[in-house]
């Protein structure tokens, strides 16, 4: 059973990797991209459109913070440890 | 001669394609598993051809292409994901070395047990996928291009000064690859996995790219910049960023792992 669970272990490593979420979006993407040419729509735009979204989303699910630091007016975001240079 | 030209042009830019993949697989991960993945590839595709023979064209190519596509665009995004990760600082790199140390060790125990010649199961995977594809590509050019022309032998030995060609070109480069910078030549190569990802999945799933296979000469470095650009601002809250500028995607070497 402990070797069962080490194999299916291995393959979802293999191919779903550290986040979940990017192999479920190009599962989706390829879906997308079937249905939209199957219309009769133009489909090659989309999985470019999806990588724009999915990769800066799975960076910020693996940070756990917004990209761009929120700032108020007047006020100087600190670094956010002493080895982080300014943010300009 | 036109179709001796038709030909070779057809299966150099396949021979790129299978050569950037195997370029990528042994530069980053294990040249010996590139090479095993190679040759496996080639042997599979010796099979096939001997066996089908002309009935080789019948092999869904467009689904093979999803779920090849698909792989290579799950794989590519993990590596540009942990690349940024590591130039931005936001990956604990010690931490990931220890990991990676307690990872190779499990699986080298268990990949010498069931895979002995190649001891990268990932680089394996990669350029025998790669390689199997292009290379069913090449045959395919090779049979419609040649049986148009009733001269399947002038077509064959065409494609086949393309792929020694490319391929010796290839190997020309492998050393000067070495030498670039491993968290660079791990967001390279994540690039390039995901472009072809990308692009093979979209082909197979239906899509046509506006200039066929000239739209990676637009998809690849695209990518890179959004990649680039990602980096940066993650730098903003990253804590322990590498030395260098905006291109500066360096980080210790020891990383083996993806």
């Amino acid at each position: 059973m402990s070797k069962l669970r080490a194999f299916g272990a291995f393959w979802y490593d293999f191919v779903i990797g550290d986040d979940w979420l990017v192999a479920v979006g190009v599962v989706i993407g390829l879906a997308g991209t079937y249905g939209l040419n199957q219309a009769g729509v133009t489909a090659w735009w989309l999985l470019p459109l999806l990588l724009v979204i999915l990769l800066p989303l799975s960076l910020q699910r693996a940070v756990s913070a917004p990209l761009l630091p929120r700032r108020r007016r007047g006020q100087r975001t600190p670094p956010a440890s002493p080895h982080t240079p300014p943010a300009n | 001669m036109a179709l001796f030209i038709a030909v070779f042009l057809a299966c150099v830019v396949e021979a790129v394609e299978a050569t950037t993949i195997v370029l990528a697989a042994g530069t980053a991960r294990d040249w010996r598993s590139a090479g095993v993945g190679t040759g496996a590839a080639l042997a599979v595709l010796a099979v096939i051809v001997a066996v089908l023979g002309p009935a080789v064209s019948q092999i869904p190519l467009r689904g093979l292409r999803v779920v090849v596509g698909a792989l290579l665009l799950v794989f590519g995004l993990q590596w540009i994901r942990k690349a940024i990760l590591r130039a931005s600082g936001h990956k604990a790199l010690h931490d990931e070395e220890k990991l990676y140390a307690e990872h190779t060790a499990e699986a080298a125990a268990q990949q010498s047990r069931h895979f002995v010649l190649a001891p990268d199961w990932y680089g394996f995977t990669l350029a025998f996928k790669g390689v199997l594809l292009e290379g069913l590509e090449v045959v395919f050019i090779v049979l419609t291009f040649g049986a148009n022309a009733k001269n399947v032998g002038l077509a064959t030995i065409a494609a086949g000064c393309a792929v020694v060609l490319v391929a010796a070109a290839g190997f020309a480069i492998r050393a000067p690859l070495a030498r670039v910078p491993e968290n660079t030549m791990k967001f390279v190569v994540g690039i390039m996995l995901t472009s072809f990802g990308i692009f093979w999945g979209g082909e197979g799933a239906g899509a046509h790219w506006p200039g066929s296979d000239a739209a990676l000469l637009v998809i690849i470095p695209a990518i890179a910049l959004f990649g680039i650009g990602l980096t940066v601002l993650l730098r903003r809250t990253g804590e322990a960023p590498p030395s260098g500028g905006v291109a500066d995607l360096r980080a210790p070497a020891g990383h083996g792992a993806n």
